[in-house]
Order: C-alpha cells, then sequence, then structure tokens
C-alpha cells in the first residue's frame, strides 16, 4: 500500500478511467455506426397475386416481427403469426420487447430493419422522423388489398373513421397501421357513482360540485400520473377542441401562430387551475408511475382518472370484481361549447410500421390482414378487453363492462369524435415541454396565465426549429 | 534474454490493447466524428456540418441544467458514500469494544452479518433498485412503504410525494445512488484496514486513543490510497446517473427537468426528440471532457509523500 502515485499508478489508473469514462462517451457510436450499405430497396421478393394471396407473398421468404409487449402483450399477433405460418410454409421470427427504439435504430441505420414493428411504448421509434426519411413501407397496397372475410369488401372500407388518417404524416401515404381503438375520457367506478348517488358531470361547474361532493367523503375528485403528466393531456387537449370547435384544436396541432391563447384554452387551463386551487387532485399524485395511480383508483381514492381504454386491461390486476368500470364523455363549459356534450376523444392506437427497405415488405403487410380478419379481431378484443379498428368488430362478442361502454360512449358520440394529433406529431413538445407545465399547473406552482405563455412559447420554438419535421392536417 | 523479454512482453499486450483500440478507443473516435455531422441515426447518409452541434449545446439552457445536476451528484454522492463506507467499515472492523480474551482490534458485535447486509444491493441490478425505490416511494400513504413508515410512527407531517417535488427530487435519487453503493465500498475500506498491521492499532491503544483518534490519525490516513481510487470510481457513477434518474424521475427527468441528467439528455436527443444522433454525439464528447476533468483533477489532488508500514 502506498499513497504516493507513482508513474505506473498513475497509468494503471488513468486505463481503468478511461475503460469506464470513453464508453460512456462512445455508446451510441458504437451501437449507431456499425451497419452502412446502401439507401436502395432491395428487390421485393415477390411471389404470384391470386385471390388468396392478394399482395403476392412469396412462399417461404423470411418474415421478421418485432412486437411492443405493453398494455396488450403480444400472444395476439402470435395468433395471427400461427395463420401466416402456415400459409406461407414459414416460421415468423417474433421478438417481443418494450424497447423498441434503441434496439431498432441501429438497424434502420445499417438497413437491415424488420419487417413489421409494434411501434408503441414510451421507448418507440420516431414514426415522424421515420416517414420523413422515406424509411417506411406506404401501406396504400394494403388498403386495397380484399379482406380475408369477405372478398368483395377492401380493407379500407371495414376500417373505422379516422384510422387511416391516424397514419398519415402530413401526406396520403399511410405509414401507421393503428391497429386497436382507443376511446379516451374520464373513466370511473358505476358502483362508486351509484353508492354514493352521483352523476358524471358535464360541465366544469357540476365536476367542481361533484369535488366538494367527494371530499366531505374523503375521496379525491382527480388522480393523475405525475410521472406521465401527459396522461392529463387526454382530456385537456380534447377539451379544448369541445369548447373551441375541431378547428381551434387543429390550429393547435399545426402549430399555428396565436393558436393557444384562444377562449377555448383559457377557459380549459382555467378550470384545471381552479381544480388544483381546490385541492381535487388526489395529493400525491404527481409523483406517481401510472400503476401506481390506478391502484389509488381502483382503490376508491380518487373518483376520475383521463385514460385510455386500455386502462380495463392494464388495471385488472387491482380492480374488484364488482367495480362497473365506466367511461364518461368529455366535460365541456356548457351549451355554449361548440360540440355537445357526448363528444369523445378517440383515436387508432397501437401504431404496427412495414419497413421499406425490410427483406419482406410484402409479407408484413399480409400479416396485417390476417390481423383484421373476424377470428383475430375477436381474438384481440377478448383477451385484451380492447376495441380494434375495424367497423363492428366487436359484434357479437360478450364485452366487459369498460368495453360495453366505451362502445356505448362511440356510438352516442357519433360523427362528435375528437383526435389531437401532437402526441404523434410532437412528441417531445406535447410529453416533456408541455407535461412539465401542466405537472406545474396540476400541483398550484404555476397559473393558467403562465401555463399559457408557456405553450404558446414551447409551441413557437418548436415551429422554428429546424431539426423538428412538421406535418399539417391535410 | 533481453530481447525476448520485449517479445514476450508485446506478445501478451498486443491482443488486450488491439481490442481496447477496436472496442473503446475506435468507437470515441467515431463519436467524435459523428458530432460534427446532422445524422440522424435513421439512415446512412450524413453531411458535416463543423462545430454546429456544440455551438447548439452551448446555447441549450437544459444542457447547462442537467450537467450542474451532474455537478451536485459529482459532489455529494461520492462524498455521502465513501463518509458511510469508511464509517461502517470502521465499526466493522476496528470500531468494537475491547472483549477479554479477544484480540486487541474487533469489530462491533454482529460484524459479519452486517457485511453481507450492506453487499446486498450490489447483487441487485440498478433496474431492480431503481424500480424497487419507486415503490418506497410511493406518495400514497397507504401503499408507499416510506410514507406509510412515516405515517405509523406519527409523523405524518413529513409525508412527501418524494419524486414528484422539484425540491427534493434530485436528493432522493441522489440517496438511492448512495443506499446502492454503500454496500462496496464497506467491503473494499474492510479489505484495506484488514491489511493495516494490527500492532499500530495496539500502540495507539496504548497511548490511549479513543475510536475517532484512532479512526482519523492511523485509519484514514493509511486508506488513503483505497480512498482515492474508490473516489474517482464513485465519481464516474455520479458522472453517470442515468439508470437511477431515467427509471426513477418522473416525466424522464422532471418534475420540470429538476433531475435531468446529461446522459439522459444525451439518451433522450439521441433516440426521442426527432433521432438528432449528430447532436447527442456532441454531448458524449462534453460528457467525456468533464469525466477526464474530474479524473485528472482527482488525481493531482491526491498526489502526496507515500507512508511505508
Amino acid at each position: 500500500m502506498g499513497s504516493e502515485i507513482n508513474r505506473r499508478d498513475a497509468i494503471k489508473r488513468a486505463v481503468a478511467i478511461g475503460v469506464v469514462a470513453v464508453p460512456s462517451a462512445s455508446l451510441l457510436s458504437a451501437c449507431a455506426s456499425s451497419g452502412g450499405g446502401s439507401d436502395k430497396p432491395k428487390a421485393d421478393p415477390t411471389g404470384a397475386k391470386t385471390a388468396n394471396n392478394p399482395l403476392g407473398v412469396k412462399k417461404g421468404t423470411p418474415l421478421e416481427a418485432f412486437i411492443f409487449k405493453g398494455g396488450f402483450g403480444d400472444s395476439y399477433v402470435k395468433a395471427a403469426e400461427t395463420v401466416y405460418n402456415s400459409e406461407y410454409g414459414i416460421k415468423v421470427k417474433h421478438t417481443g420487447t418494450q424497447g423498441l427504439g434503441p434496439k431498432l435504430q441501429p438497424r434502420f441505420a445499417s438497413n437491415t430493419p424488420p419487417d413489421i414493428m409494434d411501434n408503441s411504448g414510451a421507448d418507440n421509434l420516431d414514426t415522424a422522423a421515420l416517414a420523413k426519411e422515406s424509411k417506411l413501407q406506404d401501406l396504400t397496397p394494403l388498403l386495397d388489398a380484399p379482406t380475408i372475410d369477405d372478398p368483395s369488401k377492401k380493407v379500407r372500407d371495414v376500417l373505422i373513421a379516422g384510422t387511416v388518417e391516424q397514419g398519415q404524416f402530413g401526406t396520403q401515404a399511410m405509414y401507421a397501421f393503428n391497429y386497436a381503438f382507443t376511446v379516451y375520457g374520464g373513466w370511473y367506478s358505476n358502483k362508486l357513482f351509484q353508492d354514493k348517488g352521483w352523476e358524471y358531470p358535464q360541465t366544469f361547474d357540476q365536476a367542481l360540485a361533484l369535488g366538494a361532493k367527494a371530499k366531505k367523503e374523503n375521496i379525491s375528485l382527480f388522480t393523475y400520473p405525475g410521472k406521465y403528466p401527459y396522461y392529463v393531456h387526454f382530456d385537456l387537449l380534447a377539451q379544448i377542441g369541445k369548447i373551441g370547435g375541431k378547428d381551434v384544436l387543429n390550429a393547435i396541432d399545426d402549430l399555428e401562430d396565436g393558436a393557444w391563447q384562444v377562449d377555448a384554452v383559457k377557459q380549459v387551463i382555467g378550470y384545471y387551475e381552479e381544480v388544483a386551487a381546490k385541492k381535487y387532485f388526489m395529493p400525491g399524485s404527481e409523483g406517481m408511475t401510472h400503476i401506481q395511480m390506478q391502484t389509488a383508483w381502483t382503490k376508491g381514492k380518487a373518483a376520475i382518472v383521463a385514460d385510455g381504454s386500455w386502462v380495463e386491461n392494464e388495471a385488472a390486476p387491482t380492480m374488484p370484481k364488482d367495480f362497473d368500470l365506466a367511461v364518461g364523455a368529455l366535460v365541456g363549459s356548457g351549451t355554449s361549447d361548440k360540440l355537445p356534450f357526448g363528444t369523445v376523444y378517440a383515436a387508432a392506437g397501437e401504431p404496427y410500421i412495414v419497413a421499406a427497405n425490410g427483406k419482406n415488405p410484402v409479407g408484413g403487410m399480409e400479416l396485417l390482414r390476417i390481423m383484421i380478419s373476424k377470428k383475430q379481431t375477436d381474438n384481440f378484443t377478448n383477451t385484451t378487453k380492447s376495441l380494434t379498428c375495424i367497423t363492428g368488430a366487436s359484434e357479437g362478442l360478450t364485452l366487459t363492462p369498460g368495453l360495453a361502454s366505451a362502445s356505448k360512449a362511440l356510438t352516442a358520440a357519433g360523427p362528435n369524435v375528437l383526435n389531437s394529433r401532437l402526441q404523434d406529431w410532437y412528441v417531445k413538445l406535447n410529453q416533456e415541454t408541455l407535461g412539465n407545465l401542466t405537472l406545474q399547473l396540476l400541483t398550484g406552482k404555476i397559473d393558467a396565465k403562465k401555463w399559457i405563455e408557456g405553450a404558446q412559447k414551447a409551441a413557437d420554438a418548436t415551429k422554428a426549429d429546424s431539426s423538428v419535421p412538421k406535418f399539417k392536417h391535410v | 534474454m533481453r530481447h525476448g523479454k520485449y517479445r514476450f512482453i508485446i506478445g501478451f499486450l498486443a491482443i488486450p490493447v488491439a481490442l481496447y483500440a477496436v472496442l473503446v478507443i475506435s468507437p470515441f473516435v467515431q463519436d467524435f466524428q459523428i458530432s460534427l455531422t446532422d445524422w440522424s441515426g435513421l439512415t446512412p447518409e450524413k453531411h458535416y456540418i463543423g462545430l454546429d452541434n456544440y455551438q447548439k449545446i452551448i446555447h441549450n439552457n437544459l444542457f447547462w441544467k442537467a450537467l450542474w445536476h451532474n455537478v451536485l451528484m459529482l459532489l455529494i454522492v461520492p462524498i455521502v458514500t465513501l463518509a458511510l463506507g469508511l464509517f461502517f467499515a470502521f465499526m466493522l472492523n476496528v470500531g468494537g469494544r475491547r472483549r477479554k480474551g479477544s484480540a486487541s482490534v474487533v469489530g462491533v458485535r454482529g460484524a459479519g452479518f452486517y457485511k453481507i447486509v450492506y453487499f446486498f444491493p450490489q447483487v441487485l441490478s440498478v433496474t431492480v433498485i431503481a424500480v424497487l425505490w419507486e415503490q418506497i416511494y410511493n406518495p400514497d400513504p397507504d401503499n408507499g412503504l416510506l410514507n406509510s413508515l412515516l405515517g405509523d410512527v406519527g409523523l405524518t407531517s413529513l409525508q412527501q410525494s418524494w419524486l414528484g417535488d422539484p425540491n427534493i427530487a434530485l436528493a432522493c435519487i441522489m440517496a438511492v445512488m448512495v443506499w446502492a453503493n454503500v454496500g462496496f465500498y464497506v467491503v473494499l475500506f474492510s479489505a484495506g484496514m484488514a491489511s493495516i498491521p494490527g500492532e499500530i492499532y495496539e500502540a495507539a491503544l496504548l497511548d490511549g486513543a479513543n475510536r475517532y483518534v484512532t479512526f482519523f490519525r492511523v485509519t484514514l490516513p493509511l486508506l488513503r490510497d483505497t480512498v482515492a481510487t474508490g473516489w474517482v470510481y464513485m465519481g464516474i457513477i455520479a458522472m453517470d446517473g442515468f439508470a437511477f434518474v431515467q427509471l426513477m424521475s418522473v416525466n424522464n427527468g422532471g418534475p420540470s427537468e429538476t433531475t435531468d441528467v446529461v446522459p439522459l439528455l444525451l439518451y433522450k436527443t439521441a433516440f426521442r426528440d426527432n433521432s438528432q444522433y449528430g447532436m447527442a454525439a456532441a454531448m458524449g464528447v462534453a460528457m467525456l471532457i468533464v469525466t477526464l476533468l474530474f479524473a485528472v483533477l482527482t488525481l493531482r489532488l491526491n498526489r502526496r509523500e507515500r507512508i511505508e508500514f
């Protein structure tokens, strides 16, 4: 043992430091630039097109699938792959994962991407950036292909309205096939509401009145996951659209100047400021994950959460059998709103993408065609308690309470369905910048005026940033 | 033989040095190269844009905020970890009361057991530790371990939304980093203390030195070298902090970016915010410079007369 560092020790240590320090800096390049090669699409291994094989998949061509394994799991895809396997005489190479982005980015960079991906989850690939770099297969051939159940109908004829638009990124090409259909809204326990004699609120005033009633019973009106504050935006953004109309919401998506400084925004943000000031949000929500939030909610500590219809599957482990899950339509300021009560925020989700430079893009599309057959959509709805993007796919099934409620709300809404694109066009703006502002608003650290100022500033900054691809409603 | 000796050494060194050059040095060189481009990481094409990325970083408030959090971690986490590690190791090895019929220098009762317990976190992966603590920090007064413990002992006023409060979120994460690493240093320092001759302690005891004097006058100076090594390693762990912050913090470095660190910002820039690989690579270079600066400074400050024993 010695205290003086002699030359040898110093070198030894410097090397030791290098061993630890250099990789942390060079990790990126190590995993990123391993590939290379040309950007030209490989020759499609296309087979003969027949009635049973309208896209022309060549038998025996390998297919690789990378599937997000989140709230829905990935067994429903495996079920469809079994059909594909027997049809085309191969075994689909399947990977279920929660972090697609870091795993697949290097493969896109080296032009060896998997054929089909369910690009969902927090660590997903940037679909917008991929679409802009024309790395994704335009799925129009799939839309124009006949369906398996009824060859007289094309795939595009059986999709719920809005599904095609949801997969577009500023042009007519459809790059993402959003398989699930999510109904957003205020989710609550019908049992709790009936036991207490409450009614689901239709206006901000009614919601605040309910908050006061609930507080007397030691129940908070709302809770939210502070770890992912953009959950609140599911309601917040759509409420802006309900009060001000679709144009106001589209202007926000299009990053128009002053889009956040309109009256509809002021009313909605002012409402959240008031809920925060009256302390109707469950204390501690700001430090919770979505699972912790859902657990507190299923235990009856809070009345309503803003969530998507996947919540029924995700919260199932802690949800009491007699919870009687239901979803309420968007709460607004009243009869002066542009859209009536009953308006819902619903959108196709779970985006499937097919790589343009993959080995078997046709096979990727064919797997999607199999997935939307009645047999596969029934399997999806039965096992995940969620709707698919196929019209009438839930017909003839016994629906769980939450799913039945979502289905009913969607039917009742008719044409009054809103969809904000902010969350898939400008991920950072919605999740991080606005998410941070929202978290401060809900904890009472800033007021509505500050939130709106901050949101406008952030939208302007995004608009001015040349490294962010821009999209507009077509 | 002399000639053969060098050939022998070179023969042995060639493979590891080559591996090091290919796996460690060359990616770093590539990293620097990428930092000069506008590469998105999604295509093989990239264009050289000079030092634009560095200029953008310099004007990026978020980067400086994240770097400041790294510096805070660098100042606090190693000091606390090493101080606790030294204290525990001292108590386990030297700090016990003299018992009749035993050696003069002993640890507290049950030292062997404690040593194993302290080492537990070292066996767990960082992910497990972060998820575990996320549950402990759960603000729900019934489901969160920490808050329900505080409630049970009547300290409801101390219940916090630990990771959701911008004032304490970073401290909460640093506490977990300390918790995760202390065990390793207890074992490391124990090994160091075991190699200090018992006669020195006996002499000190005969001169009437108490535990505090023994620690500061005998143990610490003789352990200086081990502490310095631990300091460098701990510093590098603190410079990172990525996994803990990414897994535990709310809104990825929040609330309101109060826990963001450079490696997390780098990760977000590369994999999320429109895939800006070039910019992320530039952040990587900046990180390397700071880490090297830290290492050089530490080694400089530690230059001292060596103590022979």
